[in-house]
């Protein structure tokens, strides 16, 4: 069957302007990335901030053209598909709900927006839909007549949530979506994902810095760092045998609600990469706490483990 | 110096207009040296507190308090130029949502350099440099480049860490600080929280810390407090607090946290069933009755204060040990 999203060697760089005198520089975002989720699938994104995430995001929504490489999304290229039927097959939520959502208007006509754009539907019809979207997502009817910054940051992250789904598309690109919620309202919210999945037969691209939420929606993730796909596993495998030394840091760097524990020093440094910079052979090799001489030079190859891979020279070859 | 009492609110109210309460006679107080942490569900009034105590409500928005005062001065009486004085210098705030306090049309660097010309009127160069070796504690590298950067060219996390280091450009005494780390992977939250606490034992920083993920409150705070529906539910120290929950909301909020390795992924996720009612002024009673599994006719009346032993307090006509009896 088609994969519902196919990515193949994507490359996203942005030229920075350097400082005076200095040259321009390159970030690099998306550093040639391979991967596809099949229909009813749920691949988790994690990874550091500022590794990609939301570029890759952006490149599978078509928003942004890759420099290099390909993305498919339920089979067709995404860049070359008419806006309408994109915005039917595929819709973001998005991190910042303040930055996206426009401030000067009332929220059911920012949750009616996608209805609009398509056309041909009545005004009634429309409003309805708009206000069965926002019960869905656990606003009322009375908050579709305020504006954005009448909201809290959590109520803000519905509207966006209802923006996305009122167009019933089949395919959502997430991008930390509950972040801003409480674990109460981001339980209901996750499990109203969940079973919109189950109904609807959607696929998601989950991208989220909460590794229990990764754990409990994704049906398999995968880590970034610095622009590339270092470890891809189903989720059991890669929350009980994480094998990429970046991924074992996230998993310990997880504060759990004991108190008196602090919070733990994984070694992995103070100083984060920079992506105008990236290290020779294994990007992770300044950081990670096992690496060998080899890392500093070779960069270790995409090895197939577990059903998935994993980029570390410390990774045994295993057949899948 | 640590353990005095830097912040302290008592009886905060914030109103809109005349439908919406938003908070109905909140009370905290924040130590020198110490964390307290805000917590509580979505729309619950943590962000409008914070903004209120800051005097930076939207408008509309009417504040009254009790007491309001910072290193013993009373924020009521202050005049918006005092006030403006105020913030950035020795009460600094980061925002929920960044994007909301960056000034798209400038670059990093000369939103945070203003920052210090402003309050200390240093030259633009010393502020710069200052900029550049805060944005390297928050570990960004390369921080020449990031200055010269605009805000929308930043990823969330860089966003995010730009405005920690810009609220810690003039060393304030106090740091409001609402979903500091929520847009950061775990590794670098956990850096973050790191030099925060650094510059607690160091400079007596006082944090009063709203966020939802209830493993950085357990790390991190020193009290906790539980807000529901404009109110403050319940409040203890740290350790108290999770060992003894006591308020039927508090309870059900920590029941609810997915702990990674312990989720059971075939299952929904637990959340408490219900949602938030409309709170306008005059409301009275418990604001979580409709979803709370003790409720009777007692809790649409007054609903006493409990204070106990070790400063635990909580709002909830139960008694202190019904949920742990011996
Ligand atoms: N300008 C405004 N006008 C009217 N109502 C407002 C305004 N700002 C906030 N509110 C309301 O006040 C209540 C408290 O909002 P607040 O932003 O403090 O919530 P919060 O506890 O910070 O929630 P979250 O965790 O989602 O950020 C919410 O119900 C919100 O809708
Ligand atoms: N428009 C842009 N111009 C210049 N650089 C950009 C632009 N968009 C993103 N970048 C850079 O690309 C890198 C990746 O950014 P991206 O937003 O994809 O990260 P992310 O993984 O989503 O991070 P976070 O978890 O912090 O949201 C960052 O270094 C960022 O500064
Ligand atoms: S006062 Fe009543 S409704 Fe409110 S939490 Fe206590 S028992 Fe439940
Ligand atoms: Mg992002
Ligand atoms: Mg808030």
């Amino acid at each position: 069957m088609t994969p519902a999203i196919e990515v193949r060697g994507a490359r996203r760089t942005f030229r920075v302007k350097g400082a005076m005198f200095q040259p321009d520089k390159h970030v690099v975002a998306v550093d040639d990335v391979s991967f596809a989720v099949p229909v009813g699938g749920v691949l988790g994104v994690v990874g550091e901030s500022g590794c990609g995430k939301s570029t890759l995001a952006r490149l599978i929504l078509g928003l942004l053209p890759p420099e290099a490489g390909e993305i498919l999304v339920d089979g067709q290229r995404v860049l070359q598909m008419d806006r309408k039927a994109r915005a039917r097959l595929i819709q973001p939520v998005f991190q910042d709900p303040f930055a996206s959502l426009n401030p000067l208007r009332r929220v059911r006509d920012i949750v009616g927006l996608p209805l609009a754009a398509q056309g041909g539907m009545s005004s009634a019809e429309m409003a309805k839909r708009v206000d069965e979207m926002l019960v869905r997502v656990g606003l009322t009817v009375e908050m579709g007549e305020r504006q954005p910054a009448q909201l809290s940051g959590g109520q803000r992250q519905r509207v966006a949530i209802a923006r996305a789904l009122v167009l019933r598309p089949r395919i959502v690109v997430c991008d930390e979506p509950t972040s801003a919620l409480d674990v109460s309202v981001q339980a209901q919210i996750l499990n109203l994902l969940a079973e919109l999945r189950r109904d609807l037969n959607l696929t998601y691209l989950f991208i989220s810095h909460n590794l229990a939420v990764v754990e409990h929606v994704a049906t398999e993730v995968a880590v970034m760092y610095l622009g590339r796909i270092v470890e891809r596993a189903p989720t059991d495998t890669l929350f009980h045998a994480p094998e990429h030394p970046y991924t074992k840091a996230l998993l310990a760097s997880v504060l759990t609600p004991e108190p008196g524990l602090g919070v733990p020093d994984v070694g992995l440094g103070d100083s984060l990469p920079d992506p105008s910079n990236i290290p020779p052979g294994c990007r992770f090799h300044p950081r990670c706490p096992v690496a060998i001489e080899r890392c500093a030079s070779v960069a270790p190859a995409t090895t197939p483990r577990n059903a998935g891979i994993v980029e570390c020279h410390l990774v045994p070859t295993i057949a899948a | 110096m640590t353990g005095e009492t830097l912040l302290e609110v008592e009886g905060l109210r914030v109103e809109f207009g005349a439908s919406v309460a938003a908070v109905r006679g909140a009370s905290l107080s924040v130590a020198r040296g110490q964390t307290h942490c805000l917590v509580g569900e979505s729309g619950c009034g943590k962000s409008v507190s914070a903004l209120a105590i800051m005097n930076l409500l939207a408008r509309g928005g009417r504040r009254g308090a009790d007491k309001l005062s910072f290193a013993g001065i009373d924020l009521r009486g202050m005049s918006d130029r005092e006030m403006a004085r105020l913030r950035g210098d020795r009460m600094a705030m980061i925002f929920q949502e960044p994007m909301t306090s960056l000034n798209p049309a400038y670059t990093v660097g000369s939103q945070m350099a203003e920052v210090l010309r402003r309050h200390r009127g240093t030259s633009r160069r010393d502020a710069l440099d200052r900029a550049a070796e805060l944005l390297g504690r928050v570990g960004i590298t390369a921080p020449g480049m990031r200055l010269g950067q605009f805000p929308h060219q930043l990823s969330g996390g860089l966003r995010q860490r730009v405005m920690i280091a810009m609220a810690l450009m003039c060393d304030p005494e106090l740091l409001i600080a609402d979903e500091p780390t929520t847009a950061l992977d775990v590794t670098v939250q956990a850096q973050i929280l790191r030099l925060l606490a650094g510059l607690q034992r160091d400079l007596g920083l006082a944090i009063l810390l709203i966020t939802h993920d209830l493993g950085v409150v357990a790390r991190v705070a020193h009290r906790v407090s539980v807000m529901y529906a404009g109110e403050v539910v319940e409040s203890a120290a740290t350790a108290d607090l999770f060992a003894r929950p006591t308020h039927p909301y508090t309870r059900g909020l920590l029941e609810c946290v997915p702990v990674p390795g312990k989720v059971k992924r075939d299952q929904p996720l637990g959340s408490i069933p219900g949602v938030v009612p409309k709170v306008s002024p005059g409301f009275t009673g418990c604001g979580f009755r409709d979803r709370c599994a003790h409720a009777n006719e007692i809790c649409a009346g007054d609903i006493p204060r409990h204070r106990t032993d070790g400063d635990h307090e909580y709002l909830c006509r139960l008694p202190r040990d019904w949920a742990h009896a011996a």
